[in-house]
């Protein structure tokens, strides 16, 4: 590899400003240590992108920030296109699996924009939840408790969440983890589904043989933006591995960042190419 | 017949038909036996089960303050016991918002601190007799003053977590979903409403009836309804009748054994506890006997 290309500073589709979601300058950090630096860039309306990278890369993070479910940095701006119904897949960690609610509330949730917390679950909302409950094939689970179902199908059960929840922004963390190959196959088609309808998808994923065949955008993280366009554009051995470069454990003695877009006074493809030179 | 009826008559019944103190008692268990076992349920499900506990500190130095204000008035130590509870759980809340910490870690620092204060307000201002008798109220003391307030917050607090139990149960469940909603009640709010229900209901508890009590019949029940259900109904339900059964026969063994009544009642839940932990379906009996299992 000779010199590195210079690092996008936008996504490809642009279309004239009409983006679903605005980066500028985006640095989210964690202990004054960037865990996303200086991303800029937009996700154009209706495009469904793959976020990859390695491990700590700022994956999950960027999706966070984009749901402002964590404080960006000053300078930092995150801007989605207004009156946006947005839904968010989070890594399923996060939720409380031994709570005793069964299937069908679980997806009711959902809805929650609509009933709120007094208004009434109507037929018609009943009816929508046992559609999606059908279009991923849980059907007669309705009064199982969440607890009883298995990684796959609680996953399965949160994507009826999100079919319910109709929104034109979807964010996905790693939905395919802990999915049988079945599964993953029945939700790209359902992702792919969401593309066709014009809804704004971006999903971090691991899968590289996956993003190519159903992620026509690709935005490759390694805590920098490294590339971000189309995908078989994207994914080139170069730019994997640059992003493969990145160093995963903090730097305690790197200098204040001060400069939009430069580490240390040195600018972001100086240190890669000294890095790579290191690692070669 | 009416050798039948008498014994029971006078085992079951008499108590509370001869003696008011034995009525107001019996109300003001019932009443928060309503309202305090469903929010134990809540918090063993929010894994806060030693909460309650905590909270019941946290409330000395605004009954102290209370107490130094007025003396032994029950409104003026309630009112001081509701302001400094809320005042802890909303500083924790805050400090849980805003900074790294977890909302348990802030509150158990709070409240130590907060005690801290009761203790010393208490002891440089009144002997170590009152404090007891904050610490450790009395169900037979009720009095009509303090039954109302005991009815009063009852009443409302079940109402209120009525309204808050949608936005409450799935905020528990999924806390990242509901705070990536834009509109509507911001997520947190569900959480401190229902920490200043919880303070609510112990304060009003343990003016009336001691702390051991008011957390007592809030946690007990609630520990064991959950082995007894696999939904939150039915366990809500379960915590308040497992709460209220406990109550009258706490009250009654009292009453014809001469026992302090708190503590009875809560050897009673505890008592109902045992049971759970035998005999009901997340118990250890049900796992012993049933060795058979379907084909599908």
């Amino acid at each position: 590899m000779n010199t590195p290309s210079p690092i996008p500073t936008e996504g490809a589709e642009t279309e004239g400003g009409d983006a679903a979601i605005t980066l500028q300058n985006l640095t989210v950090s964690y202990r004054q240590h960037p865990a996303l630096h200086h991303i800029s860039g937009r996700f154009a309306w209706g495009s469904l992108t793959a976020v990859i990278g390695p491990n700590g890369a700022g994956k999950s993070t960027l999706l966070k920030s984009m749901a402002a479910l964590v404080p960006v940095d000053r300078n930092s701006r995150v801007m989605l296109a207004p009156d946006l119904r947005m839904a968010y897949l989070p890594q399923h960690s996060e939720l409380d699996r031994s709570f005793p609610l069964d299937v069908c509330d679980c997806v009711l949730m959902g809805l929650w924009e609509q009933t709120g917390a007094w208004g009434c679950a109507s037929t018609a909302m009943l009816m929508r939840v046992d559609a999606a409950l059908h279009t991923v094939g849980l059907q007669g689970f309705e009064r199982r408790p969440v607890g009883t179902l298995s990684s796959g199908q609680l996953q399965r059960a949160l994507f009826a969440r999100l079919l319910v929840q109709d929104a034109q922004l979807i964010f996905l963390d790693e939905p395919f983890n802990a999915v049988d190959s079945k599964t993953t196959a029945g939700l790209l088609t359902l992702v792919q589904q969401w593309h066709r309808q014009g809804r704004t998808v971006v999903a971090v994923l691991h899968d590289d043989a996956q993003v190519r065949a159903h992620f026509p955008q690709t935005l490759l993280l390694a805590r920098e933006c490294i590339a971000w366009g189309a995908t078989d554009q994207v994914l080139t051995e170069a730019n994997l591995q640059r992003a493969r470069a990145m160093a995963e454990a903090w730097d305690e003695t790197a200098a204040m960042c001060d400069v939009d877009g430069e580490i240390n006074g040195q600018a972001f493809d100086t240190l890669l190419a000294q890095r790579l030179a290191a690692t070669a | 017949m009416d050798t039948l009826f008498t014994p029971v008559w006078d085992a079951l019944f008499a108590p509370f038909a001869e003696f008011a103190f034995m009525r107001r008692a019996l109300v003001a268990t019932l009443a928060l036996s309503l309202s305090a076992a469903p929010l134990g349920v809540f918090l063993t499900l929010r894994r806060m089960s030693l909460l309650g506990d905590a909270l019941s500190h946290a409330v000395l130095p605004g009954v102290a303050i209370g107490f130094m204000v007025s003396g032994l008035s029950l409104t003026a130590m309630a009112l001081g016991g509701v302001l400094a509870g809320m005042l802890v759980a909303g500083i924790a809340g805050a400090v849980s918002r805003f900074t790294a910490l977890k909302e348990d870690a802030s509150l158990a620092a709070i409240y130590l601190v907060a005690l801290a204060l009761g203790v010393t307000l208490i002891s440089r201002h009144g002997t170590q007799l009152d404090l007891l008798h904050i610490l450790f109220g009395s169900a037979l003391g009720v009095d009509p003053s303090g039954l109302l307030l005991v009815a009063g917050v009852a009443s409302s607090s079940v109402l209120l977590l009525a309204l808050m139990y949608r936005g409450l149960v799935l905020e528990t469940f999924d806390p990242v979903f509901m705070r990536a909603h834009r509109k509507g009640v911001p997520s947190w709010l569900w959480q401190q409403g229902f920490l200043m229900l919880v303070v609510l209901n112990l304060v009003a508890g343990f003016q009336t009836l001691g702390t051991l009590m008011a957390v007592g019949l809030m946690m007990l029940p609630a520990v064991s309804a959950r082995l007894w259900h696999d939904t939150l109904p039915a366990q809500l339900v379960n915590a308040a009748a497992q709460a209220a059964t406990a109550g009258v026969a706490g009250l009654l063994l009292s009453y014809h054994f001469d026992t302090p009544s708190g503590p009875t009642i809560i050897g009673c839940a505890g008592a109902l506890y045992a049971g759970a932990l035998l005999f009901a379906p997340g118990g250890w009996l049900p796992r012993w006997w049933v060795h058979t299992h379907r084909v599908a």
